[in-house]
């Protein structure tokens, strides 16, 4: 475990908003009945979170749950626990039609910090940010790639990409947080 | 460039974000099917201009396929609606019907 | 003379002096000025030469609608041709150079055709070239290359940088004069998400040039005050220097934004592209003016009466001490007052229409000025400049009536609307008899997703000329109530499309209708007698309004020609199609923030950093870069691939595969649907073993391929090739999804979660045993089956699957462990002769052992029928996809050509991709072909070339020899082999 390295072990840029790689990330993806009791049962159990209402994110000390389609969930754990929580979870779905996978290493993720950090995504998505809600989880692209963001913060947006495309994306965003490009 | 609404998520996605799939309401031949079922199934395809049913992928987004009702001509959207549909729903239909009255159905 | 006045100038700032260089000449300007305005000041009023005849041009305009005054802007890595200097504002230091001569401005040898015009009429180019051919090539051509096009390419890397944003709002206001401000204003009142966007530096448009007043207050004033009460209000954005440049489906409007053109090198990126999505667009485009068609009306100093005006009011810039107006309207008067009132000469007005009343003529007879009722321009004279013009009956054919002397002309034949963005998504307009003008109708506007209109068309851009008419539109269709102005009345303007009316060929070969593309009026009436009826054609036979100004003053005066030729109404012939973008916008803004490094997504596997730093030259894969190939140092790249494949053949080898599609494929019909998606069956596969899978589209022919792996009870793992992984995953998403969506069955891509290694050669299983943790003995994993546990510290599964005919494990642990085991794999293999190899190594030892490559092998029309692989194809299933479509006569047809190994007779390299021919020629006279060569490389363990390809009976023909035709007349002659080359028995990987 002590092996396992992010796409880009934490490249930061400081531009008018800050660009971070987050660093590994306990992802898990869960397919299946989202209305059921034994789904939600699990992730509650799982992220300490009800299941999520359609593209709500709902995180809570450092575990969280996102709505990614009408038959998927993104549970977010901590990196090191991630493997437990696809256990357990697989556990308390016996028996249901459901998929549990764990995806920490197939993804990466980016915060965007700052008071303009709006608009760093502003220029590389076609997504009405100012309509964003709060607890929104939006799936888009960013330029040229697939992406889900959401407002993780004041100031602060997440961002979660695949992990081959992680040096383009943050190359996006960085020439997108570059200084003089500030939108007026 | 088009916005369609997914049915799934709710999300109005503008055209980059979407793949599109061809005609919707294909009815699949498979083997021991005639050579006119088959070659209408897999070649035969509709080119209307007006009313036209299609298959759209959420694909930068909830990774759904929906089906859209959009006249070709005048790009107006009649509605979406979900891939799992054997036929568009009736008050959809009711819609397109009173829009365009010399409408003549979707098969 | 044109220079800067003593005072006056309200876009200007005498107390901030520019110094700038025309063609290497210092001169003076001020902040505030464009570089149209400064040169003007600076007395240059001839900027360029023509496309065709290389005749002086000067300043017409001072808009976007500028044909002429287009330069070379910026020196090295910020140059770039045909800026124009209407548009573009001045800064210090900017450097300038005219376009289109040679080897002067002053002296042009091109103008030479203009000698030569009456043998350069409208469809010259096509007339002319046609005949002898070869003339095209090595006379016409060469010459035509050197003294056409517009201005010079830039030769060096672009220095700025771009952007893209996106933008949303209930209301896009596209104008920033006072129809505009009004429109945005009762938009923002109503609590509208408003974007008003105003492709100049300045807020207010025409109405503060024209003095008129605007609620008792000057225009300036109540633009002023108005544009303070928007900014304020949280839910508009005001947006300066931004162009609308198209409209597009359901609201789609891109917007110019020229962030730093007026300050280049300031840090920030020139442009910036905005793609916004609005709910409705207002258009408040204004009109622009058209010029009257008469003899010389392209010399410098013969400018558009409106533009006068600007120059005067806006930069106090004097285009001529004496300048004589020409017009059919009445709001030329306001140039000839705002002359007067500069303190400069109005010889006369020259008005076409025999009785000229209302309150501007009279205000302007009130000041002095002359005006000429029922008269036109028969000629204007001068050569570089004008010197002065002689005066016709407008209705008479030319004749002199009187010689005025003048340094500058004045022209306004009436205005059109800007109807660009209004006609770009399908908006249609209707012909104004009364105004002679186009303008949007409003009964078939352009519509959006919902059926419903998506632009309203206000002010100018409507049709409306005053003021008054402007706000009272805005009033009428956005709402609110309009405020007053005092802007006078105008009497109605006579439509002139001929100055004189009845001027003969001499005259009207000297009429100018497209001072840009050098488009005369004989010219469209010859397209017309020579039957180019449709507008389009006349367009494309003339070049008529084509190129950078796209015909913004030509388009009317020239249809209006065509239409008189045809002898049909104006509306009849219609108008060309107006297309985006309304100005040319910069190649940057539209490429964005694609450059360099984010030119494209370059996906990279977990280890791609130690690929990088250990002699990787790679190929691009899919969006993927991979290693070709590891080069030592002095090592060729072929070099390289060989001893990789010796060393994996003798030793041991590892290859990065990471990029191997990897789907997940679960639930209680997982096996019915794969059985579905493969040609084989998986549904019988035992858990802990592999099986390779074919997959078919619809139509029968081979999509992809890979082993599938069962995991447990209700759970496969689907490998596909590396460009297939996102493909392949949204096939099944689609058949889950649309067709059997009552299946219950989930899929995941997991390609990325994991980095996977093929470790393959003799030494394999040491290496493996070296690091440890796991059983990888033959007994402990048999061939084609998996297991999962720890390998040197890593949770890793194994598959014992061989693409290269080696004894090979390929291990597969989480992404961010790939680069830890690899390194791993490194060094406990270092004893045992370990080393990287590329994918071309890879390539050539499956072609050794004679298996396929889905792109190789399969071009999209090759089934796997063809490829021999009907083992993997069930005979039992009822259905799979493509099973039905394999069925019909051709796909079961003998005479398909079939996969069969390649030997050249000399031991060479087959070229790829050549051809086997038959006897006999088809019916297009081209040789009979039998069959092609679909893989073919050197093969370092044989020590020969060997090839596979697909021969008609191929299997049934081994051991004879084919005719390959290859480059330069060579034939390459190769025997049918058997496809497996390598170690046929397969005694290699079984240990």
């Amino acid at each position: 475990m002590s092996n396992a390295v992010s796409a880009l072990q934490g490249k930061t840029y400081a531009g008018f908003a800050t660009v971070t790689e987050a660093g590994l990330q306990g992802m898990i993806t869960l397919r299946g009945d989202l209305s059921s009791a034994k789904v939600k049962k699990a992730v509650k159990a799982a992220a300490g979170v009800d299941v999520p209402a359609q593209r709500r994110i709902v995180l809570k000390d450092g575990k969280g749950a996102g709505w990614m389609s009408p038959d998927e969930l993104l549970i977010l754990v901590p990196y090191a626990e991630a493997r437990a929580a696809v256990d357990a979870l697989s556990a308390a779905l016996a028996g249901e039609h459901a998929l549990v996978a764990d995806v920490s290493d197939a993804r990466a993720m980016f915060r965007v910090k700052g008071a303009r950090a709006d608009q760093v995504l502003m220029k590389l998505c076609p997504v009405d940010l100012p309509s964003l809600a709060e607890g929104e989880l939006r799936r888009t692209r960013a330029a040229q790639v697939a992406a889900a963001l959401w407002k993780s913060d004041r100031d602060e947006f997440t961002i979660v990409s695949f992990r081959s495309v992680a040096s383009y994306v943050f190359g996006a965003l960085e020439t997108s947080a570059r200084p003089g490009s500030e939108i007026s | 460039m088009l916005t369609l609404e997914c049915p799934y998520c709710g999300v109005k996605a503008e055209e980059t974000e979407l793949q599109a799939g061809g005609e919707a309401h294909l009815k699949r031949f498979g083997p021991g099917s005639s050579d006119e079922d088959f070659d209408g199934y897999m070649f035969s395809r509709k080119n209307p201009k007006g009313v036209h049913f299609e298959r759209w992928r959420h694909s930068y987004g909830c990774g759904k396929w929906f089906l859209a009702a959009r006249d070709t001509a005048t790009l107006e959207v009649f509605g979406t609606y979900p891939a799992q549909s054997k036929e568009p729903p009736a008050d959809l239909q009711a819609k397109i019907k009173a829009k365009r009255p010399k409408w003549e159905g979707y098969k | 003379m044109s220079t800067r006045l003593h005072r006056g100038g309200r876009l200007i700032d005498r107390a901030k002096p520019l110094s700038f260089t025309f063609n290497g000449r210092r001169m003076k300007g001020y902040q505030g000025d464009t570089l149209a305005s400064a040169l003007l000041g600076a007395d240059q009023m001839l900027l360029g030469r023509s496309f065709k005849y290389h005749r002086p041009r000067g300043l017409v305009a001072s808009g976007a609608e500028e044909p002429n005054a287009l330069v070379g802007l910026g020196e090295g890595a910020r140059f770039e041709p045909n800026q124009r200097t209407t548009t573009t504002e001045l800064f210090d230091g900017a450097t300038m150079a005219s376009q289109n001569h040679w080897p002067s401005l002053e002296f042009d040898v091109g103008a030479i055709n203009n000698s030569f015009g009456r043998f350069l009429p409208g469809g010259f180019y096509y007339k002319t070239f046609m005949f002898p051919r070869f003339a095209w090539k090595h006379l016409f051509e060469p010459v035509i290359r050197r003294s056409a096009g517009l201005g010079k390419v830039p030769k060096d890397r672009d220095a700025d940088r771009y952007e893209y944003a996106y933008a949303f709002a209930d209301l896009v206001v596209v104008g920033g004069g006072i129809a505009g401000i009004a429109a945005a204003l009762e938009a923002g009142k109503a609590g509208k998400r408003v974007l008003l966007i105003e492709q100049t530096a300045h807020w207010g448009g025409r109405a503060p040039v024209d003095g008129v007043e605007i609620d008792g207050k000057p225009a300036d004033e109540w633009v002023n005050k108005t544009v303070e009460i928007l900014g304020k209000m949280e839910n508009v954005t005001l947006r300066l220097r931004t162009m609308a440049s198209g409209l597009y489906d359901h609201g789609y409007l891109l917007a110019y934004e020229r962030i730093a053109d007026h300050a280049p090198g300031d840090g920030r990126p020139r442009h910036r592209l905005w793609r916004i999505r609005a709910g409705h667009v207002v258009t408040a485009t204004g009109a622009i003016e058209r010029p009257l068609s008469f003899a010389g009306n392209d010399i410098p100093g013969v400018m558009l009466a409106g533009a006068v005006r600007d120059y005067v009011v806006n930069w106090a810039v004097s285009p001529g001490d004496r300048t004589v107006i020409v017009t059919n309207n009445d709001d030329a008067y306001r140039t000839a007052l705002a002359l007067v009132e500069a303190g400069l000469i109005v010889p006369a007005v020259i008005d076409a229409r025999a009785h000229v009343k209302g309150a501007l003529p009279e205000a302007a007879r009130a000041r002095g000025i002359r005006v000429l009722e029922g008269r036109g321009i028969a000629k204007v004279k001068g050569g570089k400049r004008v010197t002065g013009v002689s005066i016709c009956a407008q209705a008479g054919e030319g004749a002199e009536l009187e010689f005025i002397d003048c340094d500058a002309v004045a022209m306004s034949g009436g205005w059109s609307p800007v109807v660009h963005l209004w006609s770009h998504c399908g908006g249609k307009l209707v012909w104004d008899e009364a105004r002679a003008m186009f303008r949007p109708d409003a009964a078939r506007p352009p519509t959006g997703e919902d059926g419903k209109a998506m632009v309203t068309a206000v002010g100018s851009a409507n049709g409306a000329l005053t003021a008054d008419e402007v706000l009272a539109d805005v009033a009428a269709q956005i709402g609110g109530k309009a405020a007053r102005t005092d802007a006078a009345a105008e009497s109605a303007l006579e439509p002139v499309w001929v100055m004189p009316q009845g001027a003969g060929p001499a005259l009207r070969m000297k009429m100018w209708l497209d001072p840009q593309n050098d488009v005369k009026v004989s010219d469209v009436q010859l397209a017309a007698r020579e039957g180019y009826h449709s507008v389009e054609h006349t367009k494309r036979y003339t070049t008529l309004g084509m190129a950078t100004d796209q015909g913004k003053l030509s388009n009317i005066n020239g249809l209006a020609i065509l239409s008189d030729s045809l002898s049909q109404a104006i509306p009849q012939t219609g108008t060309t199609t107006f297309r985006p973008p309304y100005t040319p916008i910069s190649m940057g803004a539209i490429a964005g923030e694609a450059r360099g490094e984010i030119f494209q997504p370059l996906r990279k596997s977990p280890m791609d950093e130690w690929h990088a730093a250990n002699g990787a030259y790679f190929e691009p894969v899919g969006l993927w870069r991979r290693p070709y190939c590891y080069q030592r140092p002095g090592e060729g790249v072929h070099e390289a691939v060989n001893r990789e494949i010796g060393n994996a053949r003798s030793k041991v080898g590892m290859l990065d595969a990471s990029t191997l599609g990897k789907l997940v494929v679960k639930g209680p019909d997982a096996g019915k649907f794969l059985d579905m998606l493969y040609t084989g069956v998986m549904s019988t596969l035992p858990v802990g073993k592999c099986r390779y899978g074919l997959m078919c589209t619809e139509n029968g022919f081979l999509s992809d391929d890979g082993v599938v792996v069962r995991l447990s009870e209700d759970t496969w793992l689907c490998h596909t090739t590396s460009g297939g992984a996102d493909r392949i995953h949204g096939w099944m998403e689609d058949w889950l999804q649309c067709e059997w969506w009552d299946w219950k069955v989930y899929t995941a891509n997991l390609t990325e979660e994991y980095a996977q290694i093929a470790v393959a050669g003799p030494n394999a299983r040491k290496v493996l045993e070296k690091l440890g943790g796991m059983d990888v003995s033959a007994a402990g994993l048999p061939a084609m089956e998996w297991r999962e546990g720890v390998l040197g510290g890593c949770r890793a599964r194994i598959y014992r699957i061989s693409f290269s005919g080696e004894l090979s494990y390929e291990i597969a642990v989480p992404a961010s462990e790939g680069l830890a085991l690899w390194k791993a794999l490194s060094a406990a293999g270092e004893e045992f002769g370990v080393m990287p190899y590329g994918t071309e190594a890879m390539h050539i030892m499956r072609a050794e052992k004679g298996f396929i490559m889905i792109g190789d092998e399969t071009d999209g029309t090759v089934i796997p029928q063809d490829l021999n692989l009907n083992w993997a194809i069930s005979k039992k299933k009822a259905d799979y996809l493509g099973k039905r479509a394999q069925e019909r006569s051709h796909m079961a047809s003998p005479e398909r050509w079939k996969l069969v190994g390649l030997e050249t007779l000399d031991g060479s390299v087959l070229p790829d991709g050549v051809y086997a021919v038959a006897e006999g020629v088809n019916a297009n006279g081209q040789r009979n072909v039998q069959g092609r060569v679909t893989s073919t490389y050197f093969s370092p363990t044989l020590g020969k070339g060997i090839a596979m390809g697909l021969v008609r009976h191929g299997p049934e023909r081994m051991g004879e020899v084919l005719d390959f035709p290859g480059d330069g007349g060579k034939v390459h002659k190769a025997r049918i082999v058997d496809q497996v080359f390598y170690d046929k028995e397969g005694a290699k990987q079984n240990v």
